[in-house]
């Protein structure tokens, strides 16, 4: 159908004015209909389609091989906020950040699909960041111990073994008490 | 957290957007740099699904911080109520860009901070519990990142981020997860407009995983040649990387606009010339515009005063010009929402003219 005021393109908008001589019902391409509003197709807007909804989709048509490896997903349900697997395929967003715990296993391949990636390697927090901060000072500090051996500078390489063993042990404390915390 | 009654005034009268000025690097091209960070307070469920009181806590958490950013960053912070200001004034806040349309949807328990200078804005509930942003002027990211960072330390060093050591930091949308971080630029590309480039640029830019999108008018056509550069992944990549990434790319894209606006010069002289002037002419003289009409006219004028074609005006009348053509502005400026469209191209005309005889340029200084 093409547009009752140009004539020319196709139609995509159907407004209906109520005015003094009655009811007028028109159809409109896109450029006509913003002659009659300005509001129409404000690209202030948030557009209609937002990433929730593709989410959506991608939510609840996950490749075969991710419902065979996850079969159990539908019935899930998150502890700390009561968001269940089947509300993310229906609303595509996600309630709290355990969820993100909870739903785990359905989230990565997703991850990697928008990423690429699904591991974080960026900022690392202090005070939530766990034993993933120690284990990167570990890393950089083995690094440091190697560089210094290679330099036969062993005074300082006995005092990045030592640094190393000090935060090993800082780590094993803390796994223990995450355990303890999770018993 | 106290505030006097101007300084809550000022930023729906005065312009004052400093992060848009002139002085500052690469700025005949990049007007502006962001950086924004998405932080989640753990266990509290995301704002989409918090219950009102939910919401209520996250604000007092908030809020509890505040003193200590104020600390780091040498700024007073000023608290915006959604839900306590007129809906014009909202407008406005969107329209400076200093909250969003997400922020102002639902304005219970919705929350601003806004620093004095503009440049820092922290947003309450919006997507996520916590949106951090720092803008500054020119090709400035690493400044920009430093103190969205700072405040980023400061809550985190009294509240509980959540957190995954393989997911990074969690957020509302899985498209933020990782780094939660959205570093973007302004850019002015009248000359890669011009010269027809512009679409090659945004179908490379995509390639290198960067997002590009008009900051005015549709997806059919850019109004005032501005666009935002930004970058679309969040994890898997350190902060520097992806800022570094998006750099690189703006680096080039700049070196092309300069070239662009280059063989204007050299092969139009006389049709860029008169485009320019008369563009200045209209907005100088005008006694009607429109939104639209002033963003393409300051375009060409902004190209002109960079390219020193024109010398009458200096390029730090682009906020005024900018944000005091919006509707929003105008109307808020006005105090009524009842306006005709007559009575707003009216005053917008009036506006524009002041903003322009309110930032003389070299040879208008020189002149009087």
């Amino acid at each position: 159908m093409l547009c009752d005021d140009c004539g020319k393109k196709e139609a995509v908008v159907h407004i209906v004015q109520i005015g003094p001589n009655g009811r007028v019902e028109k159809n409109l391409c896109e450029d006509c209909a913003q002659k009659y509003g300005s509001t129409m197709f404000d690209h202030q807007q948030e557009s209609p389609m937002s990433v929730n909804d593709f989410l959506k989709g991608v939510f609840s048509n996950p490749p075969q091989k991710a419902r065979e490896e996850a079969p159990q997903g539908a019935e899930l349900v998150c502890p700390n906020c009561g968001m269940s697997y089947r509300d993310f395929q229906q609303t595509g967003k996600i309630g709290c950040s355990v969820c993100y715990d909870t739903f785990r296993a359905q989230l990565e391949p997703l991850l990697r699909r928008v990423h690429g990636s699904s591991v974080h390697s960026g900022k690392i927090p202090h005070r939530t960041g766990g034993r993933l901060e120690t284990k990167h000072e570990i890393e950089v500090l083995r690094a440091a111990l190697k560089e210094s051996v290679e330099k036969e500078a062993y005074e300082q390489a006995a005092e990045y073994r030592d640094q190393i063993r000090a935060l090993e042990r800082k780590l094993l404390q803390q796994e223990g008490e995450e355990r303890h915390a999770a018993e | 957290m106290q505030q006097s009654e101007t300084q809550e005034k000022d930023v729906f009268r005065v312009n004052g957007l400093p992060w848009l000025t002139s002085h500052a690097p690469e700025s005949d091209v990049v007007i502006s740099s962001r950086i924004r960070l998405a932080r989640n307070y753990r266990k509290v469920p995301f704002p989409n699904r918090a219950d009102f009181e939910q919401l209520a806590a996250v604000l007092q958490l908030t809020d509890g911080v505040i003193p200590l950013v104020e600390q780091v960053t040498q700024q007073h912070l000023s608290r915006y109520a959604m839900d306590q200001l007129t809906k014009l004034q909202r407008d406005v806040l969107v329209d400076k860009r200093l909250v969003t349309n997400n922020l102002v949807a639902n304005p219970q328990d919705r929350v601003a901070y806004i620093s004095d200078d503009t440049s820092i804005s922290l947003l309450v509930n919006e997507e996520d519990h916590l949106r951090i942003a720092s803008r500054t002027p020119g090709l400035a990211l690493e400044q920009a990142y430093e103190m969205a960072s700072a405040i980023d330390d400061a809550f985190e060093s009294r509240l509980d981020i959540a957190f995954d050591e393989k997911m990074g930091y969690l957020t509302s949308c899985p498209t933020n997860l990782g780094t939660g971080l959205r570093a973007s630029v302004v850019l002015h590309l009248p000359g890669l407009v011009f010269t027809r480039n512009i679409a090659n640029i945004i179908n490379i830019s995509q390639q290198l995983g960067l997002s590009v999108r008009g900051l005015y008018g549709d997806d059919k056509e850019v109004v005032g040649n501005l666009f935002r550069v930004s970058n679309q992944l969040t994890l898997g990549f350190s902060e520097q990387e992806i800022i570094d990434n998006l750099k690189s790319a703006v680096t080039e894209i700049i070196a092309h606009e300069r070239r662009a606006r280059k063989a204007l010069a050299l092969y139009m002289k006389e049709h860029l010339e008169d485009d320019i002037w008369r563009a200045y002419g209209t907005l100088r003289y005008a006694r009607l515009l429109t939104e639209k009409e002033v963003l393409a006219l300051f375009s060409k004028v902004r190209l002109g005063i960079d390219m020193r074609l024109v010398e009458e005006v200096s390029a730090d009348c682009f906020p005024d010009v900018l944000i005091g053509s919006r509707a929003s502005w105008l109307q808020n400026l006005a105090g009524t929402e009842n306006m005709s469209k007559n009575e707003l191209d009216k005053l917008r005309a009036e506006t524009v003219r002041s903003a322009l005889a309110a930032h003389p340029g070299r040879a208008a200084r020189a002149g009087a």
